[in-house]
């Protein structure tokens, strides 16, 4: 007995220093920063030790499961409202919020030469389906139809719209060539500076709201040590320079920690 | 209360199981008769066919289906080559997809009847003189009629009841692929709870009229005693 209780405590002590230097973070992201947040994850940990729990989705959608008790820390949304929107219910914490990106809008399709590089394929009307995501949940799909709106093409278009429930459903409609083309976010289609594969509109940003999207720590978080490294880790240069290698533009300052 | 673009989900959703269960009624029975009364090798791996949507997660279905029967698919290659166009975000596209989604409700419940068919009523039927389709429409369909009741119900209810499939080829369009269970889902999505409460709360009245009508009228029902 006296054995078990020494190995049970041994275990304990184990766990709990285990603990002190390699913590979990679980962050919600907003489908369009999935990629980056991956390669940041790594560098992350290797700076840090602690591991990121990564759960990916629209950012309604995670709003609606963080409202409702998900276990997240930190949440990384598509737009500066939600985050807002949680402060001010109590979900997150007042102050921790921050920009970490500017997403850029793209029109993209899988096919080489499909979309010129003035976006005229989209007046010329001469496809069958055209993807964008949810635009009630999906900020990016918000932007893609303000885009529409702004080109006067929103009635010509509305029948030939399908719409992926989230960012990374978009893609792949358009990605197996199932619509012809769709809308975007840049990060998705750009690695290290340049067009994957098939051919792509960047929509110029005075046609769309910013996309800033922010950063906020979850009540759930305040607790945790390395929920707040990750969030000044973000604002770091290591992760600056991760964030603009995927397409999106940087905030000028990074407030809080400078 | 229910919004236009609610009643044009439920609209479309019955059009889309009542659609699915003719269909299978009219290719599940022929196959239920085959697979019911076959010795051949080939029964367990056919049965393995049919019963595959029961296991598989409906995300595996809807990503197989948006990459066959996309442009670059080979069904999808086909249909366009016929004029068709593609099927994924269309009526039609949603429609196979329910076949094979649903087709196990309905070909098994006819299936069992069919084996706990009396054959010696079909060998009567044919010392009358009657041939054996003849003898399949006015004995076997008849007595299997409990079989079929069960699978037009089970056949109906289980297409209402889709949602990955159709969230992952439908593309959400209103009026063509905007099924009731998407309608619920984009609800919740945009946290208009009030309106899911009466889609959802409509499902589940719903799927329980339908169970308490099969268990109620397949109990009425018996199987003629010889």
């Amino acid at each position: 007995m006296k054995l078990f209780k020494q190995t049970l405590l041994a275990a304990a002590i184990a766990f709990s220093t285990a603990g002190a230097w390699a913590d979990e973070v679980q962050v919600a992201v907003a489908s369009n920063f999935t990629k980056p947040l991956e390669a940041i994850a790594e560098k992350f940990k290797a700076a840090s030790g602690h591991e990121l729990k990564i759960s990916a989705g629209a950012t309604g959608k995670l709003y609606a499961q963080i409202a409702n008790g998900a276990p997240f820390e930190v949440f990384l949304s598509a737009d500066s409202k939600t985050p807002t929107k949680l402060i001010e219910d109590k979900l997150a914490t007042a102050d921790s919020q921050f920009t970490y990106a500017f997403g850029k809008l793209v029109l993209w399709s899988s096919t080489d030469g499909y979309v010129d590089a003035n976006g005229e394929v989209l007046s010329k009307g001469d496809f069958k389906h055209l993807a964008i995501a949810n635009p009630k949940t999906a900020p990016y799909g918000a932007a893609g139809m303000a885009v529409m709106e702004k080109l006067g093409l929103t009635a010509a278009i509305t029948p030939k719209l399908v719409t992926g429930e989230n960012i990374t459903q978009t893609f792949d409609f358009v990605s197996t060539g199932n619509a012809e083309l769709g809308f975007v976010a840049l990060s998705q289609v750009q690695q290290d500076g340049k067009l994957k594969s098939g051919s792509a509109w960047v929509v110029p940003a005075e046609m769309y709201q910013p996309l800033a999207q922010d950063a906020v720590l979850l009540t759930k978080g305040k607790d945790n040590a390395a929920a707040q490294t990750l969030l000044d880790y973000l604002q770091g240069a290591e992760a600056r320079a991760i964030i603009s290698s995927y397409g999106y533009d940087l905030p000028e300052t990074t407030p809080e920690t400078q | 209360m229910l919004s236009p673009s609610d009643w044009s989900a439920i609209w479309l959703t019955v059009k889309l199981a009542g659609l699915t269960t003719l269909i299978l009624l009219v290719i599940g029975t022929p196959l239920a008769w085959h697979l019911a009364r076959t010795r051949r090798w080939w029964k367990a791996p056919l049965s393995a066919v049919v019963a595959l949507p029961i296991v598989l997660p409906p995300t595996v279905i809807g990503f197989y289906l948006l990459i066959t029967l996309g442009p670059k698919g080979p069904i999808g290659q086909l249909t366009d080559s016929l004029g068709w166009g593609t099927l994924p975000f269309s009526f039609t596209g949603l429609l196979v997809a329910s076949v094979f989604y649903s087709l196990p409700f309905v070909v098994q419940p006819i299936q069992n009847a069919f084996e706990t068919l009396d054959m010696r009523l079909m060998e009567a039927a044919s010392t009358l003189r009657a041939t054996p389709l003849d003898a399949f429409f006015s004995v076997a369909i008849p007595m299997a009629r409990p079989g079929f009741l069960t699978a037009s119900i089970l056949g109906f209810a289980h297409t209402v009841g889709e949602f990955g499939v159709v969230l992952m080829i439908g593309g959400n369009i209103p009026d063509k692929t905007r099924v009731v269970s998407v309608q619920i889902y984009d609800h919740v999505e945009a946290m208009e709870y009030a309106q899911a409460h009466w889609l959802a709360g409509g499902m589940v009245v719903f799927s329980f009229i339908v169970l308490l009508l099969m268990y109620t009228l397949n109990r009425g029902i018996r199987m003629p005693k010889i």
